[in-house]
């Protein structure tokens, strides 16, 4: 849908602002350019309406080179909000936002329906229609600002920091109401932000940018789970890697590699003894190979010990596991809902490599309040 | 009392006169401003485009200003004669400075934000300065046009020193009359109330024409709260 392709401006002087990026975008994703101010995100959004002229390099819109396209022509095309809302103050809400229609001469009673459609889609009544932007609060002035956007049925739209100059709770909504919106429209976002949360909340692609370069592009999980490099984590910022640790680590990464078992050729008494020694309640059952079979634990010897002599004889062949590349989000839910003491952790052979206890989720869950507290310390 | 017993008894006296003086009076500031708005306001747009050109075209008008109103007068008497149209050359003269300046403070005033906004969402130049610019500047041209037209006003006084006529002819009468005390103030004072009232219906007219006054008064619908 989208495509960047080596694409570099140069301001006068042979300051790069951007230098040679290239980029590739599907249809319907929401994409977050991200970096310090003076990191050319802005400057890349804008490239795409041509308000700036790239100096190299070409930029695809559906495969169309836009370089080639009548610029007025092709920003009747993209949608475009900006920080400062930037409604026109002597035009009511429904002028506002039939702009757009009305420059490419839809007739007045097909701008009419269109804009209270629009205005239904953010829960605002009719009447607004018209009233002019003075009237109405901030954040729903970047509504209408938004709905401007969306009014001639635009697929792609650019948004230079739409939501920034709003109080934290407006943007909250805002951006809520927006993805819901953004997700049920099916349109594509170039979307430009410095504040990380907005960008991780929001977006399908994460595009980091820093003195024009791309640093890294992924989906929020990736790039939350591997930072690039150290300019990415300490943009990120520490607090949010470790709030999302537990969210991206794996089962791997915060099991015990050493749970207690046993084979099935051991007698009950020799069980028991294993439980003493290590102050357990349960074992798990492996083979020679480490495959995990099952578990027994204290009742069931206790209940059977009179009829079978060994562990194979008696232990319970169901149970619950989780491989060790699940999320531990995943695995929390699971011990969680089941009320589960313990899931045994197996790779892709069915061996036995670790176990969650209860004990390890206090583990993580202590590490996510204090833990960074103490790697400061 | 007497004198304005006197004023009084001259205006019922000379009332088609007075009336006549008083109409051809606003018609020469009046037409001094027009033709000067339609040169002016041109011109403001295009010094707002190319601010290069804007110091030039601003220390020219500037220059015009300080002329002394009499020598002007005298000047284009020279070149262009008696009569009506030299003073309204030279009211035109006198109301560029203003109007240009107001165009082009009000243009360049416009919020950036409005205008990157209206270019990104397609809008040819033209319809930019159509839409956008214009309409948001109008206010401060209309403020323009009117301390040109209260300027003007007080100029074509002076316009009956060249046979122009006007309310100027009243009060140059009353100088060179003995005791003419009071047919001076029969001339200066309509030329201060017309001055007063173009004042006050411009500012009207201003106001009207301001993009954030409109619909004052109305009732304000109780604002929704942001969930």
């Amino acid at each position: 849908m989208l495509k960047f392709d080596h694409v570099s401006k140069m301001y006068k002087g042979g300051k790069k602002a951007v230098n040679n990026l290239s980029l590739e975008f599907k249809k319907g994703e929401f994409i977050v350019f991200i970096g310090p101010s003076g990191c050319g995100k802005t400057t890349t959004m804008k490239m795409i309406n041509r308000l700036i002229e790239p100096s190299e390099g070409s930029i695809y819109i559906n495969g169309e080179n836009i370089l080639e396209k009548d610029p007025v022509q092709l920003r009747r095309e993209i949608g475009y909000v900006i920080q400062q809302i930037g409604l026109f103050p002597h035009m009511t809400i429904q002028e506002n936002i039939s702009l757009v229609p009305k420059l490419l001469k839809w007739p007045e009673e097909k701008r009419r329906t269109r804009a209270r459609e629009l205005l239904e889609l953010v829960d605002m009544t009719p009447e607004y229609l018209e009233r002019f932007p003075h009237e109405l609060s901030g954040g729903q002035q970047q509504r209408i600002g938004v709905l401007r956007a969306l009014a001639a049925d635009q697929s792609l739209i650019l948004m230079d920091e739409p939501f920034g100059a709003l109080d934290p709770i407006t943007r909250d909504s805002l951006q809520e109401e927006f993805k819901k919106l953004q997700q049920k429209l099916g349109k594509t976002i170039v979307f430009v932000t410095h504040d990380m949360d907005e960008a991780l909340k929001l977006a399908d692609q994460i595009v980091i940018l820093r003195d024009g370069q791309l640093v890294q592009v992924g989906t929020p999980d990736e790039i939350l789970r591997n930072p690039a490099n150290d300019f990415v984590e300490e943009f990120i910022g520490k607090e949010r890697l470790v709030q999302a640790r537990p969210n991206i680590q794996t089962v791997g990464q915060v099991m015990n590699p050493n749970p207690v078992t046993v084979t099935e050729d051991k007698t009950l008494s020799e069980a028991i003894q294993i439980m003493k020694h290590h102050r357990v309640d349960a074992l798990l059952v492996i083979d020679e190979k480490q495959v995990l079979k099952g578990y027994i634990d204290v009742e069931i010897i206790d209940q059977t010990r009179k009829k079978a002599t060994h562990v194979g004889d008696v232990l319970v062949r169901e149970l619950l596991t989780v491989d060790k590349d699940t999320l531990v989000r995943d695995t929390i839910r699971k011990i969680l809902k089941k009320g589960m003491k313990y899931v045994p952790v197996i790779d892709q052979k069915q061996r036995l490599v670790g176990i969650v206890t209860r004990a390890s989720l206090v583990d993580i869950v202590y590490d996510s309040i204090w833990g960074e507290e103490e790697s400061i310390q | 009392m007497e004198t304005i017993q006197e004023v009084l008894y001259y205006y019922s006296q000379n009332a088609g006169y007075v009336w006549e003086q008083f109409y051809r009076h606003f018609l020469m500031a009046a037409y001094g401003v027009i033709l000067a708005a339609f040169i002016a306001i041109p011109v403001g747009i295009l010094i707002a485009r190319y601010h290069k050109l804007s110091i030039w075209v601003m220390s020219l008008a500037n220059i015009i200003q300080t002329i002394p109103a009499l020598a002007m007068l005298a000047v284009l008497m020279l070149v262009m004669g008696l009569g009506t149209n030299t003073v309204v050359f030279a009211l035109f003269l006198y109301s560029l400075l203003p109007i240009i300046k107001n165009t082009y403070t009000g243009i360049q005033n416009v919020d950036h934000a409005l205008l990157e906004s209206g270019k990104a969402m397609g809008m040819t130049k033209l319809q930019v300065l159509r839409m956008v610019e214009l309409p948001l500047a109008l206010s401060v041209i209309m403020a323009g046009l009117r301390t040109a037209l209260v300027i003007t006003i007080g100029i074509a006084t002076i316009g009956t020193f060249i046979g122009a006529g006007g309310l100027g002819d009243i009060i140059l009468r009353g100088t060179n009359a003995t005791d003419g005390t009071a047919i001076i103030l029969a001339g200066a004072i309509p030329t201060a109330l017309m001055a007063v009232i173009a004042d006050v219906v411009m500012g009207w007219i201003e106001r009207k024409l301001s993009p954030m006054k409109k619909r004052k008064g109305t009732v304000k619908l109780v604002e929704e709260p942001v969930v």
